[in-house]
């Protein structure tokens, strides 16, 4: 096998693309299929023929809504959404995260809040990803946030754990990243 | 008295969805179920966390996992996104035993153990599997008056095949909103996807998505949509407007969440299930029934 595809299979939920042959019930089952660089059969028989830079530069993965229609339906039990969050996961290793979408920003935004404080307050995570994108787009957001407001449905505090537990989660995770993620 | 470990997640308990969060705490108590919130418990990660270190998610997750066992409760939560995340969590580290040893030793810095015996549930399946249809029913006071509900499952409740109802063709909600008295419709799109969270990276795709979805629930003759997820309901009714200024339509669908409407059928007060934090008024249309 390709060192590539060897790369992916030793991720939880990677392994599926052995099992894969190309009926592309995936692709046909996908929502967003038709804006993905290459579709979600594509990228399994492009990873399996070595192709590491096209599979984890592209799109594709980060248009996946996580729907799962696609891991229902493979006739070859393949969790094809979990192996596009193991793809993304790549990507983000290598440093080749695609640049025409903003996913990957936006789930990093998120992901620092998990990470540092224990919970996502709505608020500050859309600006930290207005600031780390286009601070100019969040002008657009402006009605929105007021109508949220208005409707009471806009907390500026944020949830935190008492500190013991706070502090429990960071060492936690702290030693799951010295652990040197999946693979 | 039915007793459930409760994880509001994110969403409802401090964020856009805290009706949802006020309007299942008051159903549940005239169910005469307790929902006690898990102590200290930290946000699930999302399905963004697992796109950014697949091991360093899992690891948040099955904290949760591990203060729930301990307290011998089910886990209960009302939003699909931590509970597809909390019970992939719990699936992955017994199919995995690589991922097991690394998520142990991990837990174990922070002095926890896990031993894998925590079960997930979402409310939906509580309310539909545990009380029961009947029982629900026995407690409605107001007559909804046949209102016409479009029955909206989303995705993560029913995928992947978590067990409690089928993962394209579900029923659990149309039967809970048909035991209250209202009528639900047909709804063919009523498990596919409202964009989720690329409703803020790629919005104008998912806008396209929410478009379906109100197209579909509105051209099949519905009154108002339920929801059982947080950002369902955020996508369905915060964007609704954006949607009509972009398909140049003219949607007007109030976005519930299911508690809501149990609470409405129940004779709860308005303000004690949130519905002045709907952005499409549902007042006019639950105005035969209030």
């Amino acid at each position: 096998m390709e060192k590539f595809a060897e790369e992916i299979c030793a991720i939880p939920g990677g392994e599926g693309i052995r099992l894969c042959i190309q009926c592309g019930t995936c692709t046909a089952s996908c929502p967003n299929a038709n804006r993905m660089d290459h579709t979600p059969r594509e990228l399994i028989a492009m990873a399996r023929a070595g192709m590491r830079e096209e599979v984890l530069s592209s799109n594709s993965m980060w248009l996946c809504l996580s729907c799962y229609l696609c891991t229902v339906r493979c006739p070859r039990g393949i969790k094809q959404t979990d192996l596009m969050h193991v793809l993304e996961c790549l990507a983000v290793r290598h440093r080749l995260s695609n640049v025409r979408t903003r996913t990957p920003v936006m789930h990093r935004s998120f992901t620092d809040f998990v990470y540092s404080i224990g919970s996502v307050p709505e608020i500050g995570f859309m600006t930290w990803f207005y600031l780390l994108t286009n601070p100019l787009r969040a002008l657009r957001m402006i009605p929105l946030a007021l109508s949220l407001l208005k409707h009471g449905r806009m907390s500026v505090k944020a949830r935190r754990l008492r500190p013991e537990g706070e502090r429990q989660l960071r060492t936690i995770l702290e030693r799951a990243q010295l652990l040197g993620g999946m693979s | 008295m039915r007793y459930y470990a409760y994880f509001p997640g994110c969403s409802a308990s401090h964020g856009s969805a805290k009706a949802y969060d006020r309007s299942a705490q008051a159903v549940a108590k005239a169910l005469d179920v307790e929902l006690i919130e898990l102590e200290d418990w930290n946000c699930c990660g999302s399905t963004p966390s697992t796109s950014v270190d697949e091991l360093t998610s899992f690891c948040a997750s099955a904290r949760n996992l591990a203060l729930a066992e301990k307290r011998g409760l089910d886990l209960v939560t009302p939003c699909s996104a931590c509970y597809v995340i909390l019970s992939r969590t719990n699936s992955s580290l017994k199919e995995y035993p690589g991922l097991r040893a690394k998520v142990d030793e991990a837990l174990a810095a922070g002095d926890l153990e896990y031993h894998r015996t925590a079960r997930v549930r979402h409310l939906l399946d509580v309310f539909a599997n545990d009380i029961g249809y009947d029982e629900i029913a026995s407690k409605v006071k107001r007559d909804l008056g046949r209102l016409k509900v479009a029955p909206y499952y989303g995705c993560q409740v029913v995928r992947p095949q978590l067990g409690f109802d089928h993962p394209e063709s579900p029923q659990s909600l149309d039967r809970l909103v048909e035991s209250l008295g209202a009528k639900a419709t047909p709804f063919p799109l009523k498990a596919r996807c409202c964009g989720g969270s690329l409703i803020i990276s790629e919005e104008d795709l998912a806008l396209g998505l929410i478009h379906k979805l109100l197209d579909s629930a509105s051209s099949n003759g519905a009154e108002c949509i339920v929801t059982v997820c947080p950002l369902c309901q955020t996508n369905l009714d915060v964007y609704q407007g954006r949607v009509n200024k972009k398909f140049k339509a003219n949607f007007n669908l109030p976005v519930l969440f299911f508690t809501q409407l149990i609470g409405v059928a129940f004779g709860i007060d308005s303000r004690a299930l949130g519905l002045e934090k709907c952005i499409v008024s549902p007042e006019e249309v639950l105005a035969r029934c209030l």
